[in-house]
């Protein structure tokens, strides 16, 4: 299988991704809990753009949504034609591994398998896009590669799949959005308050978190979020 | 409310109102079907159907249950996979874990849902067939067939 170089796509008026080294490891923290009425905004996303850019054209797709099933992303994606499969893995995380240390709680291999089973018990080859948004960058090792292998088996070959990094290495904790479609370029990103990631990443070790996959495209965008749009 | 095994129709009080309602100290265990709307403020195990009417399940009801009806508004618990003709309501505060499939869906932020949702199309009613013509009957050279009436397009958003 050909596999395309990664490329990193610079925005205008950006600082340059830091080279840092990646897999500095955080301690669990519980989650700083959401305001009940969550400031939001919106922004344009190229990561996006591309993938709804992906399966123009066609209809009666099946799509995995990772934000927790909103009117917004109801609408639009059904609205194309296509079947929804929606899931607030952020609150799965934390009702798995939540009680305790949130980061240790992931090496457990009973907690790890449950997880498995309630979140991505899927057949193979079963979805053809899969929007993941940020909810990577809360898994530690080992679980975020078994996510990782997970989201490759259950995803059709040519199928793509979105997900955001948060680029600033200084912060400690980091906002959580849940991400609302508004139109096929452009989020509206409701606050759900801030948490610890587990590591960050630089596209080199993004790479090889998605070593399996055809090709992965970033686009690093001047709110510190890394758009990584991955191919199966 | 007694309820035979397996089994619960219509109660005849809330029969003249229309609805039924299920209060929140009464557990079902098995079929139920309503020729009326029903209201399910208690706990429910099994399957429910109304096919031409509305289930609602209140704050404290717990539907363990695969469900059909014309509309389904949600604000308790269900789990268990829901089919609606027309709408689906899930209001705040609601969980809802299972596959929907309906023309049209509502969600209200605070809700938790997982599952699959599949829009269908709205039934539309066949046309008329026209009518056989007669030797007294004159033709109509450019006849339409009466319109088909809606069943309730969704809302395109």
């Amino acid at each position: 299988m050909f596999k395309d170089r990664w490329r990193t796509i610079l925005m205008p008026s950006n600082r340059p991704h830091a080279n840092g080294p990646h897999g500095q490891m955080r301690t669990g923290a519980v989650a700083t809990p959401p305001a009940t009425h969550a400031p939001s905004h919106s922004r344009n996303s190229h990561g996006l753009d591309q993938f709804f850019g992906s399966i123009q054209d066609r209809t009666e797709l099946s799509l995995l949504d990772f934000t927790g099933a909103n009117q917004a992303n109801i609408s639009f994606i059904t609205n194309l034609g296509h079947r929804l499969y929606s899931d607030d893995v952020l609150h799965s995380l934390d009702a798995t591994f939540g009680d305790g240390d949130f980061f240790a709680n992931q090496s457990d291999p009973k907690r790890v398998q449950q997880f498995l089973e309630q979140t991505l018990n899927f057949p193979d080859r079963y979805f053809d896009g899969a929007l993941v948004w940020d909810t990577l960058q809360f898994l530690a090792p080992p679980l975020l590669d078994l996510v990782v292998d997970r989201l490759f088996r259950i995803l059709r070959p040519d199928a793509y799949l979105l997900a955001f990094f948060h680029a600033d290495e200084k912060a400690s904790t980091i906002p959580v959005y849940s991400y609302r479609i508004s139109d096929p370029k452009t989020l509206l990103l409701a606050a759900r308050g801030k948490r610890p990631p587990a590591q960050f990443f630089n596209n080199r070790s993004l790479e090889r978190l998605f070593h399996q996959f055809a090709s992965v495209k970033f686009f690093l965008t001047r709110d510190h979020l890394r758009e990584v749009i991955v191919k199966r | 409310m007694s309820a035979m095994p397996g089994r619960m129709n219509e109660t005849h009080g809330d029969s003249l109102r229309g609805s039924a309602t299920l209060g929140k100290s009464v557990m079902v265990k098995g079929q139920i079907i309503s020729r009326e709307d029903l209201t399910i403020d208690g706990e429910v195990e099994g399957t429910v159907e109304l096919q031409e009417h509305r289930l609602t399940v209140g704050p404290n009801g717990k539907v363990q249950a695969s469900v059909k009806a014309r509309e389904i508004v949600v604000l308790g618990t269900v789990q268990g996979n829901v089919e609606a003709t027309d709408k689906i309501d899930i209001r705040k505060d609601a969980k809802l874990v299972g596959d929907i499939k309906t023309v049209r869906i509502v969600i209200e932020d605070g809700a938790y849902f997982k599952g699959s949702i599949d829009i269908s199309k709205p039934e539309v009613s066949k046309p008329a067939a026209p009518r056989p013509q007669t030797a007294s009957t004159p033709a109509a050279l450019n006849a339409q067939p009466p319109l088909a009436a809606g069943a309730g397009a969704g809302d395109k958003r």
